[in-house]
């Protein structure tokens, strides 16, 4: 940590990250701490091999710094949640809003002739619950605002002072959907503080889980699109598979999310389902999706409604460093299990990506595809290589340490950091940032010529958890 | 005839069958954490559980509320002579206290009395019956295990049971999350809209307790602040049978 931080060390790293991103790194993130002294910014630059943290102090009694916004737009909604938390103003932000306080209706309304159709909390069907305000004339939807707080529910806060051991419980509710993800990224944080190795099965063990957990996240999407364009059949089967994938899960842990296997220094038991039985199921699983997904991109009625919607400009997705399908669909490609390796996909082979550019719906849905037979092919690897394995520990004692260090996973939404800090064996801070939260903003902005009837496809081609982003 | 029709038929039928028949899956389901026998409480029983679900009875041994427990299974790791797996998805229960096991003896002539008043309440829902979910601050997972509930594997339809999108149309409210501060106000109101007779459940332990989440700043301690509970679902998340299970009660098919 940096020790004789001033004010001026915020312009200081500032600087520094706009040389950074203009080399090739990637904004990663902006967190904030409350310390003894003031309130300690954080910045995350992602970069292959690593993820590299400047800190800067802003003084007590300081209720204003320079903004990072200006100078780097992605850092928007990171200066808003800090604004929110710490109520530290960023000078010179161009649209400060509060983003986890509730704020007063109506925002803006861009022009003449528009109205606001304000859509959620409490939205049809089931949802996690987000409201986003839809600016419109009548069909277009020139301009929407997002409105997180609902559902903002301090777990950062109840991470303080809990065992780091308890704190995988809580990284796992983080964002459910992406359980073994979290899970992952905090004890990555919590390895490196105390310098520990995971066992050679426990890492392909994670590996299995953290694959199976994208295979269901895309299934659901899936899901989600085919219903949305009211393909029944596609809905049922899409629907069945992912049913069928949960099952295996909880057969192999308990938990239908895979909650409770991935512990500081390893994984807590060997999955329940292995070896044939379980290459069988995962065999049977994958022709059937394959086939399925085949007839699906050769339904004309549904390509026609995803084609050429709700467009992310590559340009865009780079300024952003727009993370996991979102960026993938968009030519941006930063996938930590490629650039930052961890547990055992340093030693497996993730195969090739193939490359798109068009950045719509449909962009997505194939990215998502290409991941999905990416899964099955590491899925099959780690169980043959914990075959090979053979039988050893399968957690190795982790701490107790002192420090502070930074972990990621690559989940199904994208990269997922945490930054955590242990203090006399209990975690004294720890921040989350999920691929929801960084990519949230990005969908306010692709909605250029679509329509409402569109929204149900760019939000479910988003993929996007609400409980992440709004923690 | 469509590809996807063919398709659907080749597949035949895999709906379960449940209530009806037995479901392996239903039966075979890992529940919250239990306690069998009557052992003796002390400090090192209790400091097992990070979510502060393991307290003493009245005759001071062990009790397990299964509505705090998180599934974590770290009781059941340390100590299993004393601590177990329940068995089953069938978890709900109609009263919070129901969910504190073993269960006291007095309480039956009680329960029944709260089953009588909610079957009394619900005789007109019987066959069709509509609901409404709201997300009062969830992790994500509980929404999963309700969509899930649409999927063919257990076709809720089959059972004249159907989501609307109107609390106006809506019998029961399924509600998942801890209850946020951000949610009460909206969670209030989309009760209020409902008609009468109405049936509130809990789905999962942060909406049952807050899980590990409860208390303020931020969350309260589970919907049961926030709204009058019927039913009670713990899990986190509780699987799409739990679900069902709830769903069933409410309208009076199951006990």
């Amino acid at each position: 940590m940096t020790g004789q931080a001033t004010t001026e060390a915020v312009s200081a790293i500032w600087d520094l990250a706009a040389e950074e991103v203009e080399r090739g790194s990637r904004f990663a993130g902006l967190m904030a701490t409350g310390q003894a002294g003031g309130v300690l910014l954080s910045l995350h630059l992602a970069r292959p091999g690593g993820i590299a943290t400047h800190d800067a102090l802003v003084p007590a009694g300081t209720t204003t710094y320079p903004a990072l916004t200006p100078r780097l737009s992605a850092a928007c909604w990171y200066e808003r949640e800090i604004s929110d938390l710490f109520g530290l103003r960023p000078a010179g932000h161009p649209r400060l809003e509060s983003l986890l306080l509730p704020h007063a209706m109506p925002p803006h309304v861009l022009g003449p002739g528009l109205f606001t159709i304000p859509h959620g909390p409490v939205r049809s069907g089931v949802m996690e619950s987000i409201e986003y305000l839809l600016e419109t004339p009548g069909e277009e939807i020139p301009h929407l605002s997002v409105r997180l707080y609902y559902k903002h529910r301090g777990i950062e806060g109840r991470m303080r002072q809990r065992t780091p051991v308890d704190g995988v419980l809580l990284a796992e509710r983080t964002e459910g959907v992406a359980s073994v993800a979290h899970a992952l990224a905090f004890c990555h944080a919590v390895e490196r503080i105390a310098g520990c190795e995971v066992p050679r099965a426990a890492a392909l063990i994670r590996v299995l889980h953290a694959e199976l957990e994208r295979l269901i996240s895309h299934l659901d999407i899936a899901v989600r699109l085919a219903d949305s364009a009211g393909l029944a059949v596609a809905t049922a089967r899409f629907g069945s598979h992912k049913e069928h994938l949960a099952r295996l899960v909880s057969r192999m842990c308990g938990s239908r999310f895979g909650r409770g296997v991935v512990v500081p220094g390893g994984v807590s038991q060997m999955p329940a389902v292995a070896g044939a039985d379980f290459l069988a199921e995962i065999g049977r699983l994958e022709r059937a999706i394959t086939s399925d997904a085949r007839l699906l991109m050769g339904t004309a009625s549904f390509l026609d409604r995803l084609r050429g919607t709700g467009p992310l400009r590559p340009h865009r997705a780079r300024e952003h460093g727009a993370l996991g399908p979102i960026g993938k669909a968009s030519g941006f490609a930063d996938d930590a299990r490629r650039n930052r390796p961890y547990d055992a996909y340093q030693r497996l082979d993730i195969g090739q990506a193939r490359e798109h550019r068009d950045g719509d719906a449909l962009a997505r849905l194939n990215v998502r595809w290409d991941e999905l037979r990416q899964a099955f092919d590491l899925i099959r690897q780690a169980a043959h290589g914990l075959v090979a394995v053979g039988d050893g520990p399968l957690a190795l004692p982790c701490g107790p340490a002192e420090g502070r260090a930074a972990g990621w996973a690559e989940a199904p939404q994208g990269e997922v950091i945490y930054d955590v800090a242990i203090d006399d064996g209990l975690i004294s801070r720890c921040h989350s940032r999920s691929a929801s939260f960084h990519n949230l903003p990005l969908f306010a902005e692709v909605f250029a010529g679509d329509i409402l009837t569109d929204f149900p496809f760019i939000e479910a081609s988003f993929g996007l958890s609400v409980a992440g982003a709004a923690r | 005839m469509s590809p996807w029709v063919l398709r659907g038929l080749r597949e035949g039928v895999v709906t379960t069958r449940w209530p009806n028949r037995p479901d392996n899956y239903a039966s075979s389901w890992r529940g919250p954490a239990a306690a069998p026998g009557q052992v003796p409480v002390s400090d090192e029983l209790t400091a097992i559980c990070p979510a502060g679900a393991i307290s003493a009875g009245p005759d001071q041994t062990v009790r397990i509320d299964q509505g705090k427990c998180v599934l974590c299974g770290r009781c059941v790791t340390a100590r299993p002579e004393v601590f177990g797996w329940s068995a089953g998805a069938e978890v709900a229960a109609l009263t919070r206290a129901g969910l504190v096991v073993p269960a006291a003896e007095e309480t039956d002539a009680g329960l029944a009395q709260v089953r009588a008043a909610l079957a009394a309440r619900t005789a007109a829902l019987r066959r069709s019956v509509h609901v409404r979910h709201v997300d009062a601050g969830s992790d994500g997972s509980e929404e999963q295990e309700i969509a899930a509930l649409l999927n063919p594997v257990y076709d809720l339809h089959r059972l004249g049971i159907f989501f609307t999108a109107s609390p106006r149309h809506a019998d029961v409210l399924l509600v998942s999350g801890t209850g946020t501060t951000g949610m009460a106000e909206p969670l209030r109101e989309t009760y209020a809209g409902m008609p009468d007779p109405k049936v509130v459940i809990a789905v999962g332990t942060d909406a049952v307790s807050g899980g590990l989440l409860a208390g303020p700043p931020v969350t309260y301690g589970g919907i049961g602040d926030l709204l009058p509970v019927d039913i009670w679902v713990p899990g986190s998340p509780p699987p799409p049978f739990s679900i069902l299970h709830a769903l069933l009660i409410a309208t009076g098919r199951l006990r």
